[in-house]
């Protein structure tokens, strides 16, 4: 397998492993919304990331061609072997917490996808087109969200602070790079993330001040997800996520 | 005042490219296959069904989701391959593109029509905001016409629909939304 093959398989690896885990986590709502609309939403954005996980499973598969398919990447897989960054893996805290972190997360692909779009690429680059019309809805909604709870109550707004300066610390793995991503960057296939962090910055301190939320000094960060170093909590999702597939090897339905 | 109906683009294409195949026949086949969520639309209204070829023996049929996780694609496939069993084409594959992306605008007049009388306002019922999304009110209501209504939820029952209510006759109802 040449270079850049392999790379770009590493590459569509943690883009689905970001999508799958940010899925799932969201699914995790799904009968515990505030109410039923709400927990409908919910249901539905958890669809579009864990189809979008699909479609970059199903490629590195493809790219892989060692017999492997989605379904091994999602679920055969432990958490060190897993590359996505670690703050799709928080837990679903509260309400404040998820839409907090779901605002960091879709004005990451807010500003990621269309670069992604112009990856030479063509199945990244489908990927995109698909995942960007969808990322607008799901922008609107956890920025919405994040206005209300913020520029809310007296207890909605603590929450919401808290949130924000609980989950900062994970936002700047999110711009990091590393050989495998300079190299595709390089070669016009991935994305250079070190690049986004200004105009992610700029959205989201606009929209936390719109909230009357201090956006936090950068005083510490925790990085490791996409060298495997996680926190406790994916091993404890990914028990959760595989348990059935891993019960019934080969299962199909 | 009579409306004259324009045919976007992507819908002329779509209706050239169907009438140009000569595998025409499998084309009306397939028309039996509907949508499991929208019953009342075929995947060829819904703008789902891509291509159809014929290679020797086997039927290679071209299929894209609307939204990346739409749980309905694996019962599409099944749907296709069962139809085209059933009349005689022993060897059928389904292939799912992601290029070009699923528009709303590839959804056939018919079908718009049909998801209107269905109590589901398709996408052209509402002006779109500033940022091209769902507004936030003023699709029109599949039951009594009004525009008078409200919406909801960005999300409804299925990823590609959002949810509104009628002011004026209360009911609520279903908005394809235009992506």
């Amino acid at each position: 397998m040449s270079d850049i093959k392999a790379a770009t398989l590493e590459y569509a690896t943690r883009l689905g492993d970001d999508s799958v885990v940010l899925g799932h986590r969201i699914s995790e709502w799904v009968s515990y919304g505030p109410f039923l609309e709400e927990d409908i939403a919910y249901g539905n954005v958890s669809l579009d990331y864990i189809g979008r996980a699909r479609m970059f499973y199903t490629y590195a598969a493809e790219l892989a061609a060692d017999g492997r398919d989605e379904d091994d990447f999602a679920f055969m897989r432990n958490d060190r072997e897993y590359r996505n960054l670690l703050l799709m893996e928080m837990p679903k805290g509260d309400f404040a917490y998820s839409q907090v972190r779901q605002l960091f997360a879709d004005v990451y692909y807010t500003v990621l996808l269309p670069e992604l779009l112009q990856s030479k690429d063509e199945t990244l680059s489908a990927i995109a087109a698909k995942a960007i019309k969808e990322t607008k809805y799901h922008l609107r909604r956890s920025r919405d969200w994040v206005l209300r709870l913020g520029d809310g109550t007296e207890e909605s707004h603590k929450r919401t602070q808290k949130a924000v300066d609980q989950l900062w610390g994970y936002t700047h793995e999110m711009f990091d790079m590393d050989e495998t991503e300079q190299l595709l960057a390089d070669e016009g296939i991935g994305v250079d993330v070190s690049k986004l962090r200004d105009a992610w910055l700029k959205m989201v301190t606009d929209i936390l001040t719109e909230a009357t939320i201090t956006v936090p000094e950068d005083s510490w960060a925790v990085r490791g997800g996409r060298t495997g170093y996680h926190t406790e909590n994916l091993g404890h999702m990914l028990t959760e996520m595989q348990i059935v597939h891993r019960s019934n090897p080969g299962c199909k339905w | 005042m009579n409306e004259i109906s324009l045919m976007p683009e992507e819908q002329y294409q779509r209706l050239q490219q169907r009438n140009a195949e000569d595998v025409k026949e499998l084309w009306d086949l397939l028309d039996e296959v509907k949508d499991p969520e929208v019953p009342v639309l075929t995947i060829w209204d819904l703008g789902i069904l891509r291509d159809i070829e014929r290679e020797g023996d086997s039927v290679i049929v071209t299929i894209t989701p609307t939204y990346s996780g739409c749980p309905a694609m694996d019962n599409i496939s099944t749907d296709v391959t069962q139809v085209l069993n059933d009349a005689g084409y022993a060897d059928v594959k389904v292939k799912t593109s992601l290029s070009p992306a699923w528009s709303s605008e590839w959804m056939s007049p018919e079908g718009r029509r049909k998801l209107r009388n269905y109590g589901i306002a398709p996408p052209e019922d509402a002006d779109l905001d500033e940022d091209g999304l769902t507004p936030d009110a003023h699709a029109q209501c599949p039951h009594c016409s009004s525009r008078n209504t409200r919406r909801v939820s960005e999300f409804g029952s299925t990823a590609c629909k959002a949810l509104f209510q009628c002011n004026d006759c209360n009911e609520p109802f279903d908005y394809f939304k235009k992506i």
